[in-house]
């Protein structure tokens, strides 16, 4: 039997630069359940996603982070994506001359191949991606064009969600997805995150802002700052945060 | 200084060399300290062509023998693969070819630099003469071997309302140059010369034009795109010239090249020459590595990174090859930019 995905983070420490960023992050997500991290700019929220990525320039300098107790960090970016890592980027790049639906099919056979799956066939590809634009109210000619070139901030992160809900991770992190989007689109995304919860999937929602928070209920709310967690709690801390403001973590971490 | 001249005469101290400034990166001298011998009748037929797949005539140049006349009547419409074909082993030889195409005719030419050999020394040049309204698509594919030495020029002379495109595609040689001479006449005249070089190892390709506007209201657009890996060089040396009375002239030219390596080289000289009056010439020149931030991306969706970086370099001169008219010729182009990234297309 399956158990589900859980992500299992210890005392991790990553510089940039020799700057250290995260200093002894510790961090559980057991399967199936969305953990919210907010804090500050600067306290290093977008370094963790990165670092659990494997994006280059991110060193680790001390720590573990498993994914199902197999160690992510001794994998290559696309290895981590193959074994189910999925990082929503708060500003997706942009790739002229590749349209998006070549470059998610090769996205999605690339992690098959590399999981020992056959590969999906042209039809059944389009058929699955038109059902899941349609779902995120995505214009589907939108798809056959340069990813993400020209495309609105809020296409852009509707495409950012259309790319995990064909890729199916086991651990989605979403960087600042609100951020850029307008009410209407906010409740489109997180419908779509929301439609892919579910008991093999964790989800780590990094925000600044509770707004998003009250689309996408998180089951425990992290306080991250200095590169350290702070706190820990259930939804209403994200709440408390709104009120109170980061300042009294900032201190701590200080 | 003149290739022809020394594979007529086997005298070394003929070829170009980094002292003719027209050829300071394209050093055939240095290179090359004897001529090889004149290259014999070749032995045996050829392998199937690169644009064997493409429905026309064809017409083979083997070891610098073959035909030296194509003419395309006035109204008429052809397709025509021209094969230069190596086949001697440090052999040397230079070829002449005269191409007309005819009032309101119409030309495709899939040209093609093939070799099985090593250590050689060839030349070719072409002369083209495009009638009133005549067009001539021109798509050259130039395979040369790593230890080759390979010059082609094109003079290509248009008159008013002749339509001239030219895609080159260069994996390079020891040394190769590549090398296109227009004659505009601007009186509605169209002019597009593009070009793409994939280089890695030691290999080196030269891409030279020049287009001289002569007359009024012509237009000229280039687009040439590289990647040099490894040790490679690329060279890319673009002269537009607007002589005096050539008003109304609209041309633009780019170049863009990726390297990838440190040791790799391009070498660049974009130039406008501006005689004239109310004209529209604009140029740009960029060398940069591939964009780090993409390659993450691609590879944080799982594409490995040999994937990744094809894919962005493919899809850094897929802009180029989509240029290509002939439906037939661009499907060889991109296999051929496929295959030599190492993707399936």
């Amino acid at each position: 039997m399956k158990t589900g995905s859980m992500l299992s983070i210890q005392n991790l420490s990553v510089s940039i630069d020799s700057n250290p960023i995260l200093a002894g992050l510790s961090l559980t997500v057991p399967a199936g359940e969305v953990h919210a991290i907010m804090g500050p700019n600067g306290a290093g929220k977008s370094t963790l996603s990165y670092a659990l990525a494997g994006k280059p320039g991110y060193t680790v300098t001390a720590g573990s982070a498993t994914l199902d107790g197999e160690d992510l960090l001794a994998l290559e970016p696309n290895e981590r994506a193959a074994r189910g890592v999925f990082l929503s980027f708060q500003y997706p790049i942009e790739i002229p001359g590749v349209p998006a639906l070549t470059f998610l099919r090769t996205a999605l056979n690339a992690q098959r191949k590399a999981r020992g799956e056959s590969e999906v066939s042209a039809p059944n590809f389009l058929k699955l991606v038109r059902a899941k634009a349609a779902e995120l109210k995505m214009d589907f000619d939108m798809l056959k064009r340069p990813l993400n070139v020209g495309f609105s901030g809020g296409e852009k992160k509707r495409m950012e969600i259309l790319q995990m809900a064909v890729l199916l991770p086991k651990l989605a992190i979403l960087d600042e997805t609100d951020s850029g989007l307008d009410i209407d689109a906010l409740r489109i995304v997180a419908e779509g995150v929301n439609a892919m919860r579910g008991p093999e999937r964790s989800m780590l929602v990094i925000t600044h802002y509770q707004r998003l928070l009250d689309y996408i209920r998180p089951d425990r709310v992290h306080v991250l700052a200095g590169g350290r967690i702070v706190a820990s709690g259930g939804p209403e801390l994200a709440h408390e945060l709104e009120r109170a403001g980061y300042d009294q973590y900032s201190k701590v971490a200080a | 200084m003149s290739v022809a001249r020394a594979i007529e005469t086997r005298d070394a101290a003929l070829l170009p060399s980094r002292r003719d400034e027209d050829w300071r990166w394209t050093d055939l001298r240095g290179l090359i300290r004897a001529v090889p011998p004149a290259s014999p009748v070749h032995d045996g037929g050829l392998p199937v062509g690169p644009f064997a797949g493409v429905e026309g005539d064809e017409i083979a140049i083997v070891n610098g023998r073959g035909p030296d006349l194509l003419t395309v009547a006035a109204g008429e419409t052809r397709i025509a693969a021209l094969r230069f074909y190596s086949g001697a082993q440090a052999g040397a030889h230079f070829s002449r070819m005269a191409i007309t195409v005819g009032e309101g005719a119409s030309l495709t030419l899939l040209e093609t630099y093939e070799t099985a050999a090593a250590d050689y020394l060839v030349g070719a040049e072409i002369d083209i003469s495009l009638g009133q309204g005549a067009r001539l698509e021109r798509i050259v594919i130039a395979a040369d071997g790593a230890e080759g030495a390979s010059t082609s020029m094109a003079l290509v002379i248009m008159a008013p309302e002749a339509r001239f495109a030219q895609t080159l595609l260069t994996h390079g040689a020891r040394r190769q140059r590549l090398e296109t001479r227009v004659d505009h006449p601007g009186a509605g005249a169209h002019a597009r010369l593009d070009g793409v070089y994939l280089l890695s190892d030691k290999r080196h390709a030269d891409l030279t034009t020049v287009v001289t506007h002569a007359g009024v209201g012509g237009d000229t657009d280039q687009l040439t795109k590289g990647v040099a890996a490894d040790q490679a060089r690329g060279v890319f040396q673009g002269r537009i010239v607007v002589s005096p009375g050539a008003d109304k002239t609209d041309a633009k030219m780019g170049h863009h090249a990726l390297i990838l390596s440190d040791r790799a080289e391009i070498d660049a000289k974009p130039e406008l020459e501006i005689w004239a009056d109310d004209v529209s010439c604009s140029h740009g020149n960029t060398v940069g590595a591939l964009d780090e931030e993409a390659l993450f991306y691609a590879r944080q969706r799982g594409i490995p990174e040999a994937e990744a970086r094809a894919m962005l370099t493919g899809a850094f001169v897929g802009e180029v090859v989509d240029r290509i008219a002939h439906d037939g010729a661009r499907a060889v182009a991109q296999a051929w930019v496929a295959r030599k990234l190492g993707v399936a297309s």
